[in-house]
């Protein structure tokens, strides 16, 4: 059973990462899944989840994932934004949690967006 | 949508945008009469007489009500659809309060799906706001509370993975403890 007690390891674990991130500094990559009607219909509680999951996995520094609201695509939800500082934005849509896993792997952690998955390519 | 919860995900977002700090969701499902309750309620902004017409009206909705559009009548429908209710009050610089009423033995009832999934990425993309969700099944019931959790916290954010891992599986194991009864 998940008890309080083990929340509060948690805890004592968490301030301390969190101590560590703020002494280097985070002027990171921000990707934001739409949340909204359309996006939650079209799938994107699970991206959410496969981006915050593969991010913690693979201990990727400098990257926040968060949620925005309809971005205005509708039709080609679940759409994730990726904002680097220094680039253009990335939109990658049509997403599903593989695709998401495969987004962090290659683009977050080796700095290659794939391009496939992207809105120039798939509204070609 | 595939699952209740995904209304639930989506109508909670109503209440972030609309300012409120605390937002409590309740799942009550009684297996005598086969039914399961969704309320949401906030302590937000509120809506007039008119606006909350207006929200129920998915060909209604204008650009200004926008932050509300096509998710009220989808949930509405899917309540609705099994011969269950749909209410909706409000009371502008109050809150609103959303309840709908399901018959989970009609056929077009739709599974409630993961909640647990649903409540994690509310409490875990709102840090800064309260949550309440209640849990109930017949005559036994749990509660999570983020104030609580952030007591224990101290500071550590919601969203932080380890803490969400442990939410989600907290949650499924006091529904598994329901479900002994």
């Amino acid at each position: 059973m998940k008890s309080l007690e083990e929340l509060l390891a948690i805890k004592e674990k968490a301030q301390a990462q969190l101590a560590a991130r703020d002494a280097e500094g985070n002027d990171g990559i921000r990707v934001v899944v739409g949340m909204a009607t359309c996006g939650i219909a079209a799938g994107a509680r699970p991206v959410l989840k496969a981006l915050v999951d593969e991010v913690a996995k693979r201990n990727v520094q400098h990257v926040s994932v968060t949620q925005t609201g309809c971005i205005g695509m509708c039709q080609y939800e679940p759409i994730v934004e990726v904002f680097e500082p220094g680039k253009e934005k990335v939109t990658y849509v049509q997403m599903t949690a593989e695709k998401a896993q495969k987004v962090v792997a290659e683009h977050l952690v080796n700095g290659k967006p794939v391009v496939e998955y992207t809105v120039g390519a798939i509204t070609k | 949508m595939r699952e209740l919860s995904l209304n639930i995900l989506d109508i909670a977002q109503n209440s972030i945008v609309a300012g409120a700090t605390l937002t409590e969701i309740v799942v009550n499902e009684n297996t005598k009469e086969n039914t399961l309750l969704i309320g949401i309620y906030d302590n937000g902004c509120g809506m007039t007489a008119e606006q909350v017409r207006n929200v129920i009206d998915p060909f209604f909705t204008t650009r200004t009500t926008r932050k509300v559009g096509m998710g009220i009548p989808l949930f509405k429908m899917a309540a609705e659809q099994t011969g269950g209710s749909f209410k909706i009050e409000s009371e502008k610089g109050v809150g609103t309060k959303i309840e709908a009423l399901f018959k989970t033995d009609n056929i077009d009832f739709t599974p409630l799906g993961d909640i647990a999934s649903t409540i994690v990425t509310i409490v875990s993309m709102n840090n800064d706001k309260e949550f309440l969700y209640k849990r109930v099944l017949d005559d036994n019931e749990f509660v999570f509370s983020t104030v609580e959790i952030k007591k224990i916290l101290d500071g550590v954010p919601l969203s932080e993975p380890s803490v969400m891992s442990w939410i989600e599986q907290y949650l499924n194991e006091q529904y598994n403890e329901l479900l002994k009864g």
